[in-house]
């Protein structure tokens, strides 16, 4: 039956990017949902990530930088490495200040970041993008579920260990001392811990995560260029982390495949309802949904879907719930 | 090089500087920074445009050009009326969004709550309008030779004079009366200012609406300038964050030498390095206050 060949290869594709975008969406929950920390630039970051490993990865090409033909798994630790180191340095800039130079400055970082993809041609192709990027199991294109269903088992497996590693580190000592610095830097303060360092910390692991996303939307797609990266993206990473639950990692993936869904929906909807001249309006209109979806679920639901569950200790158990996160002190 | 820059520079620096003050005023006296801000500036210039259409057609002298200018006495009356209009816009928004907001005490939330916003209303901006570029007038204006090597257009010079007005007469509402007096009391601590007798909900929307109305007054100027697109306030977003910031927070003189600065650089840039790179200033001078004087030119440490 060729015709649930086909949807079951959509599926598999749909899903890989919805995993994709749920681990940029682990990063945020690091950032934001444990730490407090606002990234408004998450676009830019995944894009560190993405252009990082497409660079090392493909092959030479003339009147580009880069192409030095590394393996794949090489490739994603270098997406995770620039982005890492990004927004470490920008970390160190803005942790000291006031709580929304973050976010002005990494919207800044969104816009650089855009800017240095659109027009230096030499190191990040411009408006073509980079393609010819190595994709994993290249041996099975050739048959598209197949080539699907691997790659979307490549990317289940690195989200089933990244969530396992997140979880072990928000029970951790260290993970406390995230949610302490973010309820009550003061008191963390006082309990001798170094609040600015540890903020630096969980920025830049995030910042990390975030390039992991973008290398593997590089590699699983083969093709990447400035639009996939603009302010939308972070909107809808945000809004998966908010709609799904900031604080709590299933709620970021719950989130991500959610509203993967709704925006997919909307696309065909949106594909079949209105006349092609009509199409540019037709995505704005998916816009105005997402972003009414976002402020609405902050002013009625804060919690989300599923919120953050209150752990002090993997050795005390749940303590209950049904608290939003990061008022303001 | 020649001096054009500096011609080009403050006449963007001035619709830097009319939003920047917006800024400057909601981020010191409701403490959180407005990404939302730049769709004003956006909706104040199309409902400028909108509104203008039946007042040039209730009077047709009205569209007649004033003496050298671009647009006729429609166009001036239709941003007067917009600029009240968006600054109930503000206010509106204020109540369904941020109020309750910080009614909770989720302050830092509110920036999150304002970036949906500012997608929502730009995206509706497109829904409405598409993203055709529109224009008040398509008449072609003949510059004006200031100095040798520099040309202004009546437009632009029109234009400044109105900045320079509008930031003295804020600055002057906030430092000379009772109304400025009650505002930055509830910036320093609304709690105390509530004590005092102030109504701070009152003060709240009096914030909103010159801060919308400001706004407004720059999405006209750069709509005569330059052109009318649903993006033009998002574009404007950063510059106005790095002038208000380059100035000091809080401070209305400071937005303007920021707004100023940041346009000087901006034409700058366009003419020594390229005009892609254009966007790119106002993140570079927003870094370099970061780093070396968080506080601004004129800001008070906190």
């Amino acid at each position: 039956m060729p015709d649930l060949m086909g949807v079951s290869t959509y599926a598999s594709v749909f899903l890989t990017m919805a995993l994709i975008n749920g681990i940029a969406c682990l990063g945020l929950n690091l950032q934001w949902g444990q730490t407090g920390l606002f990234n408004v630039g998450v676009a830019g970051f995944v894009a560190i990530g993405a252009y990082s490993s497409a660079l090392l990865t493909t092959a030479p090409v003339d009147g580009r930088f880069g192409g030095f033909g590394l393996p794949i798994a090489l490739g994603l630790v270098g997406a995770m490495v620039a982005a890492g180191a990004m927004s470490a340095l920008i970390g160190a800039i803005t942790l000291r200040l006031r709580s929304d130079y973050l976010a002005i400055t990494t919207f800044g970082v969104g816009v650089a970041v855009q800017l240095i993809l659109r027009n230096e041609q030499a190191l990040t192709g411009g408006a073509f993008g980079i393609s010819f990027i190595p994709r994993p199991f290249a041996s099975l294109a050739d048959r598209p579920l197949s080539f699907g269903m691997a790659n979307l088992a490549l990317v289940g497996v690195l989200v089933v260990a990244l969530v396992m590693a997140l979880e072990k580190l928000v029970r951790s000592p260290w993970g406390r001392v995230l949610r302490a610095v973010r309820e009550d830097e003061r008191a963390a303060r006082a309990l001798g811990k170094n609040a600015a360092h540890y903020r630096l910390q969980a920025f830049a692991l995030g910042g990390a995560i975030m390039g992991l996303a973008g290398g593997l939307e590089a590699h699983l797609i083969g093709f990447i260029a400035p639009e996939a990266f603009d302010a939308s993206l972070t909107f809808l990473i945000w809004t998966m982390l908010v709609v799904g639950g900031s604080g709590n990692n299933m709620g970021a993936l719950l989130g991500a495949g959610l509203v993967s869904v709704i925006w997919s929906a909307s696309g065909l909807a949106t594909g079949v309802l209105f006349a092609p001249e009509e199409q540019a309006r037709a995505a704005a209109l998916r816009n105005v949904a997402i972003g009414v979806l976002l402020a609405a679920t902050i002013v009625l639901r804060p919690r989300g879907l599923i919120g953050e569950r209150l752990i002090v200790s993997k050795h005390l158990g749940e303590l209950g719930s049904g608290r939003s996160p990061s008022a303001e002190s | 090089m020649t001096l054009q820059f500096l011609a080009d520079g403050l006449i963007a620096g001035s619709t830097i500087a009319l939003g920047a003050a917006g800024v400057t005023l909601t981020y010191s006296i409701l403490r959180f920074a407005n990404f939302a801000h730049g769709e004003f500036i956006s909706w104040g210039c199309y409902l400028t445009l909108l509104i203008s259409g039946p007042i040039g057609a209730w009077s047709a002298s009205s569209i007649d050009a004033i003496g050298p200018l671009s647009v006729g006495w429609n166009v001036v009356l239709a941003a007067v009326l917009a600029m009240g209009l968006t600054g109930l816009l503000a206010v509106a928004l204020d109540a369904i969004l941020f109020k309750p907001l910080r009614d909770r005490g989720a302050t830092i939330t509110a920036v999150m709550a304002s970036f949906g916003a500012s997608m929502a209303l730009r995206a509706l901006l497109e829904v409405l309008f598409s993203s055709r570029p529109a224009y008040f007038s398509r008449d072609l204006q003949i510059a004006i030779r200031v100095t040798p090597g520099v040309r202004v257009t009546p437009d632009q010079i029109a234009l400044m004079g109105i900045t320079a007005v509008l930031v003295a007469a804020l600055h002057l509402l906030l430092s000379r009366t009772g109304i400025g007096r009650a505002l930055r009391a509830v910036g320093e601590n609304p709690a105390l200012a509530r004590v005092a007798g102030i109504d701070v909900a009152r003060v709240i929307r009096l914030t909103w609406l010159l801060g919308g109305a400001l706004a407004c007054a720059s999405g006209v100027m750069m709509g005569m300038i330059v052109q009318i697109r649903p993006t033009m306030g998002a574009e404007l977003v950063l510059p106005l964050f790095a002038a208000a910031i380059l100035g000091g927070v809080g401070s209305v003189p400071g937005a303007l030498i920021g707004g100023l600065i940041v346009g000087i650089a901006e034409a700058a840039t366009v003419q020594l390095v390229g005009s892609q790179w254009r966007a790119a200033v106002a993140f570079l001078v927003l870094i370099g206050v970061l780093l070396i004087r968080p506080t601004g030119i004129l800001g008070r440490a906190e």
